[in-house]
């Protein structure tokens, strides 16, 4: 079996490879052998069901899907069956069923059998009416999409029909319209566009609301009339469905057998919309469920928390109890029976007159027990089981055990708003002082702006007002400020239509002004404008006679703007993208096109000299241009143009590079207008101003465009075939795009090919790491040394200075390099890489390597340092989560010195502190430095000891050995060195001295490892916070998981369990909501835990009073019920709403979070004692009644009832001590409960006369209610059994006061004594701290002695290994030691320490797990089900949600709610 | 409770913003009582607790002690009626025993004939079910479903009236109570009704509808047990007669220990047993039909009067007393601490 599929694959590769080689010659019989075993296989082939394939294609399509999707998990028949077995999956529900079967066993029914059932009955149609629900909402979601109509080819009519989405098939030609909603993976064969593009919106996808690029099968994008399907007559052969959605593989055959390789950029995938794109067509590949959407639709993953599994262990012990107590009873009853030497009157015999041995007999009444004493952790269970549905809830007490916090660093601790800092060119630093200042300037108005935005939650109508805002902005003069929140609806406008759900409806696509506007250097600029000057005069000559530095200056520019995949739209149609049209086509041009469409036939015809008016105009100053342009407007008063004028005009806009196109426009315009078309003028009207939107993958590549626009060199518009840059110098420059090679993570740099229009000659322009750029560059010993060579080597040695210097700021560094190919050499490359393309099964690899081959020998231009602004409130947020004992690691992609500086700059690191850097080659020399760091800190802290004695012995508020600080900074290579099993356990030794580590470098997966090593090696409780697609991992790995919804998208809210919108918003969610969440969860389990215990020793304790038979005192409904309805809803509001200490006091004393990082609410020592109180409350439960009614006439269930009914209002009153916070609502439970009781116990007592035998309460409340003695024993029970609990908490609140007892206290007073009382606590902090640093100072000797010792350490290894530096105090402080470092690095690059990335092209590896949801019905599907499970954690996520949202954090699932 | 979860807007309205209603509730701001438990606090309730508890305690023990009661124990008193009742087989042979007893002094106001059983488990699980209450309705059911197996039918289908274990293990001694008065012996009228719960007799428990009762209870037998049919237990009054019989109503209400006393009679308050039972000699006669040992057990009479709280128990009293105690000096001591805590101005300063 297994061998003619080995056959096949070789067959199939061998014609794979061939195919490549020499086009299409392999033989059509094993083609078709082929074909037909394999279209069960590994590939999938398509057929058009048309004419003359029409057979060929009911044998091949016959076993793929249609695309009718079915999401449910039940039908109408197997609801019941299958529901049933689901939840019998869950142990409880089995083991009480197996004591309901156990009740039918007459030998041991305790119970009427129907009775025992009840809870059972109950739990399971609860839970099966809910999975019903859901299950139903799904349906109707599923009915809803399946019913959607879309476009396709029928051949019968042969034109395009409506369909509904499940009867598109496999094979269909589809149709679709701007905004319309992709219904099937399909390959794309036609696009409106004239390049072949259709731009796609995947927000549902991924949550990314920038555009990607799809591309026309390559052989289709040439047809200018669309695509009729009666002709296609090829055959498309792919993969099989797979869930990875950014790899597609296939080719095209077409029927004379040319092949045509197909990727991912031809596939448009289900679930995404068109944009932008008047009309596509497309062939089906794949439908419903095989689409890549549905398959990556994995349900959500399940965390358990740490409470949790302490209290299964719990649970597990009760049980153990349990089966002791049913012990005692088997055997009580045995030695009872065995005393009686005759059968007497109350042992009733066996029908057949048999009695049963006393053994047999004990036996029997173990079971009996167990079913008498089941009823308690029943109605837990239920809860519990309920909770285990929500996604992330479940886990929502483990916030308040936090110990270790994993963050990401770029958009979790800094904003991910990439601002233009500073550039250096060809070995000239261009530092941007005015930049900087105006960065300062903004400091202020942004967080003004996002004041603004808090104020606007709330209102539901501040979209419609900024829509009204937007109709109206061409006409009003608006400030800078509403423009720029304008900017920020764009894409809610655009997206009015369904998709208006996306997650964050702004700042994605569109850049804020902090980023937009560079303001250039004033150095650099003028050395800019001369070439500009320059260049025209001498473009035409050969342009080796410009200087090499204005050369330089020029191909950085132009490398800045060219080598990206920012796609250019224009902000008033935002997705609708720049584009050239040819005449004729559409009979109302915009302006731009117009214009665009003459530059580029001038520049076409004059190739390489640009027009002279243009330069002229842009050497002018810019009041001339505002001069002219208000002459235009009075010309032709276009509302559009005079906001833009109004803009234009102020003073510090004066120079922005719109105002520069303006003239020109003006000259194309009056020809355009002219000699092309009258209506042109009326055309104006409905133009944009040419003020472009850069849409970037990664604010990196946007803040780099920007700031090449700043330089005049703008980014006009891009096409797969070309690209459009304004240069100032030069005109509009066309560049023929020969290729692109995105980012990744393993090359972590992108090229472009580009032919340049002035010399060409094929140009690659290259960015990426500077790691590995400068590995890549030419070196001088090939050629020999002439003179450029020389400078190139200078050039690298100063930019590699500068390079280090900004990573020292904290800034991102990128390369810049370019590389002039000949013809001749293009050509090999590209035979090779052609080859590549076209291959199916290992492309990818070859693609690497293609891309390898091109980027070598490149000429080094400049570096780029982007700034990572830190977000607002980090630094306070880190160190009030540092107070509450949490550690905080840094875990980021970025190099080291970025890194250390933002660690700095947010708190994470402080100036005093030790920074111990671990970096070395081999796996024994790391091993060698810990454990000397390890020793050095031993020393120190030992020699502190004596004196930390002398400071103050109280708790002291840092976990870590007092006075003592250090950091750790590791990076990637390092890091893998020490995740070796055999460093392991020094590596976390020598952590947990440290109060912050750094990992610089780190790739996901080392994130991931790291993450999993502490939680699992150190037992700690863990959480990630990230915001990127390489966080999912790691978030998916820690004990919570954390995600930002930050720029990069939604992978990591989606993977996430709490989503938050800034890092500050971890202060409150840990420190109030994860206090209160765990402090209430505690003390409802601990709370149901003595419930139980106590309720159920009642019965035990009768069992020594009634020969150990299983005989219960309270009537049989009373007692199921008792749990289930009486005692029930106390607890559960107990648990939601129960609040120790209000949430001021909770933000501003962090050390509170200690308490419950240390789980002191739940010790096992309080477990053992909360049984204790419950065995004692029994007992006295019991036996008050018991000996009261000793020897008197009462009967059986009278004796229970009071028993009964003390034990409610112990069970009851026992909460109210318990509770730190009593509301309205819990006194209306709590005296609802006892009506309840009362109530129905009367009811049943006036009704039961003979309903529910044997169990007969007639009348016996009634009585009791006339009964004195009745109240007596109640009241007495009650007080007796209370008092010692009520004395211990009154006595722990008076002499013991927990730290949280006496931040309750706080509450209490007046604002003003609390803030005094506040104050006192900090500075006894304070005091504490400064005995602590006293301890420090005192010992600050053998701490700076530790240092030359440490040194002295680094000098005995060999040089080449020093593995660290003592680097103390001040990062910034240059350390030559680095370089040598960084260059050895570099040198062993590979694969290991991916970039955090730049580009963000791909990450393969996160993107599989990650699209959880693929529609927005997935996400309420999840939203359903978090609905309807239990009560508790929905409270506690209105709680999470609506509190954090108060100060404007927009929890995700406050979305999902909506 | 149920309805706070909050509600999701409905798609297709004009959405709202994502952040939910600033309702005290949903924000957890409700007006809360933070009781605060420190000694200063509460001091209060332990004095009060601790007064209230010793009042009451100390008007229960007065009211106990005004209780008199008598008990005598005569399983052994006919020790030939003991061995009769040993062998099963001799169940109608009759076995009349005569007790006698001295009152010291006067037992005033109502007084209560009790008979007491002690080591007869009537509370055994399966004794207790062992009951048709339907049957016990007057209602003609299968006491086959019922849980009285094995005592239903006897071998030849014939049903037991009333079925199931506690029927037919029914305490059938009949006591008489004379007082010797002066060499004379005068029978202390008792009473045989109303001794039951209102309830149980004109509610729980009604003979089957018949003209006569012999009749209603035709095609059915006695249990086992037994020595004549349900509807010769009082042969006297018609209307404790069969299942409505006080006796038997007060045995189907099982008793919730193994020692246990049912009320059988009332002496009548007439003639010079108005006031109650004078003091002087009074002798039981005792028709002993029981048999107590063969579960090891005895069995007694019991003459006691009761009052608001009960019989003569004194341990409510005295728990309330101890109780009230112990509260009351928890009260003194933690006023101790309390005093010495604000000496030292300890509250919260640490």
């Amino acid at each position: 079996m297994a061998d003619p599929i080995r056959w096949a694959r070789y067959r199939w590769q061998r014609l794979i490879s061939s195919e490549g080689r020499e086009g299409s010659s392999s033989s059509n019989s094993s083609n078709k052998c082929y074909q037909s075993s394999k279209t069960i296989g590994k590939h999938r082939i398509v057929i058009p069901c048309l004419g003359h394939f029409k057979e060929e294609y009911e044998k091949v399509s016959k076993l793929y899907m249609n695309n009718k999707i079915r999401t449910t998990k039940y039908t109408l028949l197997n609801f019941l069956p299958r529901n049933l077995f689901e939840q019998f999956h869950r142990v409880a529900n089995l083991y009480f069923l197996f004591l309901v079967v156990l009740n039918w066993v007459p030998l041991v029914e305790a119970f009427q059998k129907e009775i025992t059932m009840l809870p059972l009955v109950v739990v399971l149609t609860i839970i099966a009416v809910k999975d019903g629900l859901e299950d139903y909402s799904k349906y109707k979601m599923d009915k809803q999409i399946n019913n959607l109509l879309t476009k396709v080819y029928s051949r019968k009519e042969k034109k395009y029909i409506d369909e509904c989405w499940k009867n598109v098939n496999v094979g269909d030609f589809i149709r679709l319209s701007r905004n319309e909603i992709i219904p099937a993976d399909m390959v794309l064969l036609y696009s409106s566009d004239l390049d072949g593009i259709c731009y796609i919106e995947t927000a549902s996808l991924d949550g990314e609301t920038n555009l990607k690029q799809r591309q026309v099968v390559r052989g289709y994008s040439e047809q200018v009339s669309e695509i009729d399907p009666e002709k296609f007559s090829s055959r498309i052969e792919c993969e099989s469905p797979n869930n990875d959605l950014s790899c597609f593989r296939g080719f095209v055959e077409h029927s004379n057998k040319d092949r045509v390789g197909l990727s991912k950029e031809n596939l448009l995938l289900r679930g995404c919309t068109v944009r932008n794109t008047e009309a596509v067509v497309g062939i089906v590949v794949y439908a419903g469920h095989e689409t890549k959407a549905m398959l990556n639709n994995s349900g959500p993953h399940y965390k358990r928390s740490k409470l949790e599994r302490k209290v299964n262990t719990d649970i597990l012990w009760c049980v153990l109890l349990l089966i002791l107590m049913c012990l005692t009873g088997a055997i009580g009853h045995g030695i009872w029976l065995s005393r009686y030497s005759e059968i007497p009157f109350f042992n009733i015999p066996e029908p057949d007159g048999k009695l049963i041995p006393p053994i047999l007999a004990g036996f029997n009444m173990f079971w009996t027990m167990i079913i008498l004493l089941q009823n308690d952790i029943d109605f837990y269970h239920e809860k519990t089981d309920s909770t285990i549905q929500c996604r992330a809830l479940n886990i929502a007490e483990d916030l308040g055990q936090i110990q270790y916090i994993f963050s990401d660093k770029t958009g979790t601790l800094t904003e991910n708003k990439m601002v233009f800092r500073r550039c250096s060119i060809a070995g000239q630093e261009y530092c941007h002082e005015e930049n900087a200042k105006r960065l300062e300037s903004y400091q202020e108005m942004d967080s003004e702006d996002e004041d603004s935005a808090d104020h606007q939650c709330g209102s539901s109508t501040h979209m419609s007002k900024w829509r009204g805002h937007n109709c109206r902005a061409v006409n009003e003069p608006l400030n800078r400020k509403s423009l720029n929140q304008l900017s920020g609806s764009y894409p809610a406008l655009g997206r009015e239509d369904g998709a208006g759900d996306g997650p964050h409806s702004g700042h994605v696509a569109f850049s804020s002004p902090i980023e937009t506007d560079v303001v250039p250097d004033a150095q650099l600029l003028e050395k800019f404008s001369q070439i500009s000057s320059h260049s025209y005069q001498q473009s035409e000559e050969a342009s080796s006679r410009l200087s090499l530095e204005a050369m330089y200056i020029t191909d950085f520019f132009l490398a800045l703007s060219i080598c990206n995949t920012v796609v250019v739209s224009v902000p008033n149609q935002p997705r609708h993208k720049m584009r050239h049209s040819s005449l004729g086509r559409m009979p109302i041009k915009s302006l731009e096109e117009i214009r665009q469409m003459f530059q580029r036939l001038s520049v076409r015809r004059l190739s390489s000299s640009p027009l002279p008016s243009v330069k002229e105009s842009s050497s002018e100053s810019p009041n001339s241009f505002v001069s002219k342009l208000s002459i235009f407007r009075m010309k032709l008063a276009s509302p559009a143009l005079d906001g833009a004028a109004q803009r234009a005009a102020e003073p510090h806009d004066t120079d922005s590079p719109e105002n520069s196109q303006v003239p020109q426009e003006l000259g194309t315009v009056n020809v355009a207008a002219s000699c092309e078309h009258n209506d042109a003028a009326s055309s104006i009207e409905v133009s944009a101003l040419p003020k472009l939107c850069y849409e970037a993958e990664s604010p990196d590549e946007a803040a780099l465009v920007h700031a090449a626009r700043a330089y005049k060199c703008i980014l006009q518009s891009r096409t797969p075939d070309q690209v459009t840059v304004d240069f100032a110098g030069l005109g509009s420059l066309t560049f023929q795009l020969l290729h692109i090679l995105p980012f990744d993570s393993v090359r972590k740099r992108m090229s472009v090919v580009v032919r340049h229009p002035v010399s060409n000659k094929v140009v690659v322009y290259t960015k990426g790491a500077d790691s590995v750029m400068m590995d890549l560059l030419r070196t001088a010993s090939q050629v020999g040394t002439n003179n450029s060579e020389m400078e190139q080597k200078k050039i690298k040695k100063r930019t590699q200075k500068h390079l280090d210097d900004y990573a020292r700021r904290g800034l991102r560094t990128l390369c810049i390099a370019k590389k002039v190919m000949s013809d001749a050499e293009y050509a090999e490359w590209l035979n090779h890489h052609f080859l590549a393309e076209t291959s199916i099964d290992n492309r990818e690899e070859l693609l690497l390597e293609s891309a390898i081959r091109l980027e070598t020998e490149l000429t080094l231009l400049g570096a780029t340092g982007i700034e990572d602004r830190l977000q607002e409130g980090v630094p306070d947020t880190i160190q009030a989560l540092r107070k509450a004992g949490i550690k905080i690691w840094m875990l980021t992609g970025d190099k080291r010195e970025t890194a250390v500086n933002i660690a700095y700059a947010c708190k994470l690191l402080e100036p005093d502190d030790r920074i111990f850097t671990l970096k070395s080659q081999s796996r024994d020399a790391c091993a060698l430095v810990m454990s000397k760091i390890l020793e050095g800190i031993q020393n120190t802290s030992a020699k502190k000891k004596p004196s930390q004695k002398l400071g103050n012995v109280s708790a002291s508020v840092s976990t870590q050995a007092p006075g003592f600080s250090a950091g750790l900074v590791i990076d990637g290579r390092t890091l893998e060195h020490v995740l070796h099993d055999s460093l392991q356990n020094i590596f976390l030794e020598l952590t947990e001295k440290c109060r912050a580590v750094v990992c610089c470098r780190a790739t996901p997966l080392q994130k991931s490892v790291l993450v999993r090593l502490v939680r699992n090696k150190l037992k700690a409780m863990t959480l990630a916070v990230g915001d990127g697609a390489n966080d999912v991992s790691m978030i998916q790995v820690a004990d919570t998981g954390v995600g930002i919804l930050g720029q990069e998208g939604m992978q990591a809210v989606m993977a996430s369990d709490f989503a938050v919108s800034q890092f500050r918003h971890l202060r409150k969610l840990l420190l109030v909501h994860g206090h209160w969440c765990y402090t209430r969860l505690t003390n409802m389990v601990l709370y149901f835990f003595y419930k139980n215990v106590a309720y159920v020793n009642l019965l035990f304790w009768y069992q020594f009073f009634c020969g150990f038979s299983g005989t219960s005192m309270t009537d049989y409904w009373i007692l199921i019920l008792f749990n289930l309805l009486f005692t029930s809803v106390p607890p559960i509001i107990y648990g939601v709403l129960d609040k120790d200490v209000s949430a001021e006091i909770l933000m501003q004393l962090p050390q509170l979070y200690m308490m419950s990082q240390k789980s002191v609410a739940y010790l096992p020592s309080t477990f053992w004692i909360t049984l204790l109180d419950a065995f004692y409350q029994s007992l006295v439960c019991f036996f008050v009644p018991y000996f009261t009614y000793y020897g008197s006439d009462i009967d059986i269930f009278s004796f229970g009832n009071p028993i009964n009914t003390a034990a409610l209002f112990i069970i009851l009153f026992h909460l109210l001590i318990e509770c730190k916070s009593v509301t309205w609502i819990h006194t209306v439970v709590t005296v609802g409960s006892i009506l309840f009781y009362f109530v129905f116990a009367l009811a049943f007592g006036a009704t039961c006369k003979s309903h529910n035998p044997p169990s007969n309460p007639y009348w016996i409340m009634e009585k009791h209610m006339t009964d004195p003695v009745f109240y007596l024993v109640c009241l007495l029970t009650t007080c007796v059994a209370l008092l010692p609990r009520y004395l211990l908490r009154v006595l722990q609140g008076t002499l013991f006061p927990s730290p949280v007892l006496r931040a309750k206290h706080l509450d209490r007073l007046t604002p003003e004594e609390q803030r005094e009382a506040i104050k006192r606590w900090k500075d006894d902090c304070i005091v504490n701290c400064r005995v602590d640093f006293q301890a420090t100072s005192g010992s600050s000797n053998s701490a700076t002695g530790a240092v030359p010792e440490e040194e002295s350490i680094a000098s005995v290894l060999p040089t080449s290994e020093t593995p660290f530096q003592a680097c103390s105090r001040d990062g910034l402080v240059e350390d030559t030691s680095f370089l040598p470092d960084i260059q050895d690095e570099s040198g062993h690059t590979n694969g290991l320490d991916s970039e955090k990335t730049v580009f963000l092209n791909s990450s393969n590896e996160t993107n599989s797990d990650t699209f959880g949801s693929n529609n927005s019905y997935a996400k309420v599907s999840v939203c359903a089900s978090e609905e309807d499970s239990s009560a508790v954690s929905l409270a506690h996520k209105a709680g999470l949600n609506s509190v954090l949202c108060e100060e404007n954090a927009l929890m995700y699932f406050t979305k999902l709610e909506c | 409770m149920k309805n706070k979860t909050s509600s999701p807007p409905r798609e297709g309205e004009a959405r709202p913003s994502r952040c939910p209603d600033n309702s005290a509730f949903k924000q957890q701001k409700l007006p809360a009582w933070k009781p605060q438990l420190t000694i200063a606090t509460v001091l209060s309730s332990f004095f009060l607790t601790g007064a209230f508890c010793l009042s009451v305690g100390v008007c229960l023990i007065l009211s106990t002690n005004s209780v008199r009661e008598i008990q005598i124990d005569y399983s052994d008193k006919c020790s030939d009626c003991s061995k009769l009742r040993e062998n099963s087989s001799n169940w109608n042979k009759e076995c009349h025993c005569s007790v006698n007893f001295m009152l010291k002094e006067d037992i005033l106001g109502d007084v209560f004939m009790y008979y007491g059983l002690q080591n007869f488990y009537q509370n055994h699980r399966r004794y207790v079910i062992s009951r048709s209450d339907a049957q016990l309705l007057g209602r003609n059911v299968n006491i086959q479903k019922s849980y009285c197996a094995p005592f239903t039918t006897y071998r030849n289908g014939t049903p037991m009236a009333p079925c199931g274990a506690i029927a037919n293990s029914m305490f059938n001694d009949t006591i008489d109570l004379f007082y010797n008065l002066k060499s004379s012996v005068i029978q202390v009228p008792l009473l045989k009704t109303g001794n039951s719960w209102w309830t149980d007799k004109n509610v729980k428990f009604r003979n089957p509808k018949s003209y006569n009762l012999s009749s209603a209870f035709a095609g059915t037998a006695r249990p086992p047990y037994w020595q004549k049919p349900v509807y010769l237990l009082d042969e006297e009054d018609e209307r404790n007669n069969g299942y409505i019989n006080d006796d038997f109503i007060i045995w189907m209400r099982v008793s919730a220990f193994a020692t246990f006393r049912n009320l059988y009679r009332r002496v009548s308050r007439i003639r010079q047993f108005a006031d109650g039972l004078p003091a002087g000699n009074y002798t039981f006669r005792i028709s002993y039909n029981f048999p107590v040992t063969k579960f090891k057990g005895r069995k007694y009479v019991i003459l006691s009067t009761v009052v608001w709280s009960g019989g003569s128990n004194p341990f409510l009293g005295i728990a309330y007393v101890v109780s009230g105690t112990a509260a009351t000096l928890t009260g003194f001591v933690i006023t101790a601490i309390h005093l010495k805590l604000r000496k030292k101005k300890a509250y919260f300063q640490k």
